[in-house]
């Protein structure tokens, strides 16, 4: 089977790979052996939380970052096509200006691209509304009204907390441990949504604005948006602890468009195989399709870090599964860890060895037709810097424009 | 390089309770009282190392679609864990209905004798009254129509010598609904294999792949019947002959549940198995076969993605066969269990659950009104008729419609 680009992961790096070359009539395949960290997702996408200046403060950043390796011309280009190109995919994200988006913890942290219907605090910390009636729906466990409302009266607002049932919801708790924000969001649909809704409205009189966990619209954008026309005042989500909703939303909007476009999409697969030839990948055989070659013009590898086995860790050694590329990380594991837990935590920076346009190599040898995006990646900390989302985009267009 | 994690014994271990098993269950979405896959599966597994009293007669509620799986990002095999906890500890000893639906063969050969009064008995409201109240199925389910001639009878009789003037040969295993319910099928597959230029053998003993035995709890009778298949297998693949199949489930069976649930050593066979549609488009796509269509066939075509056909992950193939079909307009179902699932949607203590899981699919189907659904799964075929109204017809029957059979004929002869 003949492809212009295979793309090996279907998350958020790999599907903005993906829908990046589709659009430019590319017939691309994507493998991905389960799904992807999107259903993790925070809400909001961040390009370089650590910093109050995250444009600025890349000019700092060590050659070997990924967004030094794009370079400061093509990152202020490619993030200002980033909320366009989210939009004709179906996903809205607000990021015209800087903001923080609030944890579920409470905390506020400095964000890029923000989900829409999200609860996002302007840089300065001031919010429009005087008083908050925070809304939690009863046995709900993920999410923690008090931690919300303590970091919120920071901001200045007064916060009410209630919680809401219905008997469609009560039904959730006969297994309460497996009461996630996904199967509510299922069951928030259609006529029980409307009940929601008018409870949300009566327990929230007297208040300016109504804050609600992110439990409703699962399958695309539009039980949000009659959500906030159903209620009189305006309806602001926070994220919840994982499951994500936002997070499943945008990873079933993307694969959507990905395959509208012309492109195809293995779910549950894995390649087993690649076969090299003259400092080039040819081909790749996976589980499912046995001996059936999947041939491409270039490939891309967007298979994640630890946490979707682009990267495995033994005991003594880092690898990358697929190929066995090159792999930045120390072979001392006593270098691998930072004694304090909040330290930098080297780890968190192994990934792949890319040269300047992204392509990784294979026992020193660059592969020509090969490039890595996202989180499998070395050279960078997600979590410190807070940069993970922004590294998985903006990799993923620049790959995509090398490649076409 | 990527180690296969095959131990299905210790293999709940990979599990990080990261919970996407139970975003992507069909029936926690329809049915709180469902504990969901990472509850039923690896988190029960542990407790149940510790003591069988901790199984669940819930687990009885899991559908085996294993879409589960295919959302695993730790490739965990919960749907296996779930299935072999099911066999190994549930109490609840099968019931006269369980063993007529999962006995297919035998049910198959004696109501093909009696055909037109199986088909019209099994279709009155009263018969449907009784079986409702003594056996428990569902009295809204619509049966499968028998056929008056087994396909295999029909081969012997008029197919079988014509396949000697083929040099080059394929098995197929036809299974239960192909030669019981719909030989039409069955021949539709002759029809296209004989047009790009292959002979069709049978095996030499088929039995049902034993998917609905082991979903009912029979073992025992599944392994019985696996043994003889694979010895069929063996001796087809040993001839230098692949064995093409025209059910998805039937092939996930064969090639995955016999290892994994039934723990028997199928790897010298299993990747000779395969849905026809998958080696087709191998031939045409490596040039091998050129498939010449009707000019004027026109056809409004939605198809549906089984689930163990999302789990073979196969889907790409009969998309592909049916998108090089000129007059074709095609789209692609969204990936939606339609509820069936093989016996599950037959039980009473089901049939609700089941049709609500397949809501969503249904909606989508008569919203777009197509001129047929096509699908490679038989028993998706019964819940999509019985519940749309549409017409549902395997990829290789279309095939078999669309293709100019003399020109195909010629252009590989």
């Amino acid at each position: 089977m003949k492809f212009d680009t295979i793309i090996i992961g279907g998350g958020l790096a790999g599907l903005t790979a993906g829908i990046s070359l589709v659009n430019k009539g590319q017939k691309t395949l994507i493998v991905s052996s389960g799904q992807s960290a999107l259903h993790f997702f925070s809400g909001s996408f961040e390009l370089l939380s650590s910093s109050d200046n995250p444009f600025d403060a890349m000019k700092s950043l060590p050659v070997s970052h990924p967004y030094s390796k794009i370079g400061k011309d093509n990152i202020l280009r490619l993030a200002g096509s980033a909320v366009p190109f989210f939009k004709s995919a179906g996903v809205t994200l607000s990021g015209e200006s800087s903001h923080k988006r609030v944890t579920p913890m409470g905390f506020l942290k400095n964000a890029w691209l923000t989900s829409d219907g999200l609860l996002t605090v302007p840089a300065d910390g001031t919010l429009p509304w005087k008083k908050a009636a925070v809304v939690n729906i009863s046995g709900f466990l993920d999410f923690h009204s008090p931690f919300v409302c303590a970091g919120l009266e920071k901001c200045g607002l007064e916060c009410r907390e209630f919680a809401v049932t219905l008997p469609e919801l009560e039904k959730l708790r006969h297994n309460p441990t497996e009461m996630r924000s996904t199967n509510i969001a299922k069951t928030l649909t259609g006529e029980v949504l409307d009940k929601f809704a008018a409870e949300i409205e009566r327990v929230s009189a007297g208040c300016d604005v109504v804050i609600l966990p992110a439990v409703v619209g699962i399958q695309d954008e539009s039980e949000c948006k009659r959500l906030c026309s159903l209620v009189s005042r305006p309806v602001k989500m926070v994220a919840t602890f994982p499951p994500s909703v936002p997070g499943i939303r945008i990873q079933v909007q993307l694969k959507r468009q990905f395959c509208a476009a012309g492109g195809t999409f293995m779910l549950g697969d894995t390649v087993t195989e690649g076969v090299f030839e003259g400092g080039l990948l040819k081909g790749i055989y996976t589980r499912n399709h046995g001996d059936t070659l999947l041939t491409a013009d270039n490939f891309v590898i967007a298979s994640g870090s630890f946490f979707s086995h682009g990267l495995v860790a033994e005991r003594n050694r880092v690898y990358e599964p697929v190929f066995g590329l090159d792999v930045l990380a120390s072979d001392e594991r006593g270098e691998w860890f930072a004694t304090d837990i909040f330290e930098n935590q080297p780890y968190m920076s192994f990934g792949l060895s890319v040269d300047n346009e992204f392509r990784p190599s294979l026992g020193g040898v660059t592969i020509g037709n090969l490039r890595a995006v996202g989180s499998v990646l070395g050279g960078f900390n997600p979590l410190k810097e807070g940069c993970g989302a922004g590294v998985a985009i903006l990799t993923a267009m620049r790959v995509a424009e090398l490649i076409s | 390089m990527e180690k296969e994690r095959e131990s299905i014994e210790y293999n709940f271990e990979q599990c990080i309770k990261c919970t996407v098993c139970t975003v992507y269950c069909p029936v926690v979405a329809v049915n709180p009282d469902y504990p969901g896959p990472k509850q039923a599966g690896p988190d029960g597994e542990r407790y149940r190392l510790k003591n069988p009293l901790f199984y669940d007669e819930a687990l009885d509620m899991c559908l085996n679609c294993k879409r589960c799986e295919v959302a695993c990002p730790s490739g965990v095999r919960v749907g296996d864990i779930i299935q072999n906890a099911r066999l190994k500890y549930g109490t609840k000893k099968p019931r006269l209905r369980d063993f007529m639906l999962a006995s297919t063969d035998l049910m198959g050969s004696v109501a093909t004798v009696v055909a037109p009064v199986a088909n019209a008995s099994l279709s009155l409201k009263p018969v449907k009254a009784v079986m409702d109240c003594t056996l428990g199925v569902d009295k809204h389910r619509t049966f499968p129509k028998y056929s008056s001639q087994k396909f295999v009878t029909w081969f012997r009789k008029h197919a079988r010598k014509a396949q000697d003037a083929f040099p080059k040969k394929v098995s197929y295993f036809h299974g239960c609904y192909a030669n019981y319910n719909f030989p039409q099928l069955a021949k539709d597959f002759v029809t296209v294999m004989n047009a790009v230029g292959y002979g069709v053998n049978l095996l030499e003993d088929e039995k049902c792949c034993g998917v609905a035995l082991i979903s009912n709890g029979f073992k025992k009778r599944a392994t019985k019947q696996a043994q003889t298949n694979l010895a069929a297998l063996r001796e087809a693949v040993g001839r230098g002959e692949p064995v093409l199949t025209t059910s998805s489930t039937c092939t996930f069976t064969i090639r995955d549940e016999y290892a994994h649930i039934l723990g028997l050593d199928n790897s010298d066979v299993r990747d000779s198995v395969m849905l026809a549609v998958r080696f087709l488009f191998n031939l045409v796509d490596s040039g091998k076969v050129k498939l010449v269509f009707r000019e004027d066939f026109r056809r409004k075509i939605a198809y549906h993605t089984p689930c163990h056909m999302e789990k073979l992950g196969w889907g790409i193939y009969p998309v592909s066969l049916l998108k090089m079909i000129p007059g074709v307009d095609l789209t692609v179902l969204d990936s939606n269990c339609c509820g069936i699932a093989g016996t599950y949607g037959f039980k009473k203590e089901h049939y609700a659950d089941s049709q609500k899981i397949g809501e969503p699919l249904f909606n989508q189907i008569k919203s777009l009104a197509p001129d047929v659904v096509a699908t490679d799964c038989e028993t998706c075929k019964w819940q999509i008729e019985m519940s749309t109204g549409y017409p549902v017809a395997n990829p290789v029957s279309i095939l078999a419609e669309a293709l100019d059979i003399e020109a195909t004929m010629k252009a590989n002869a």
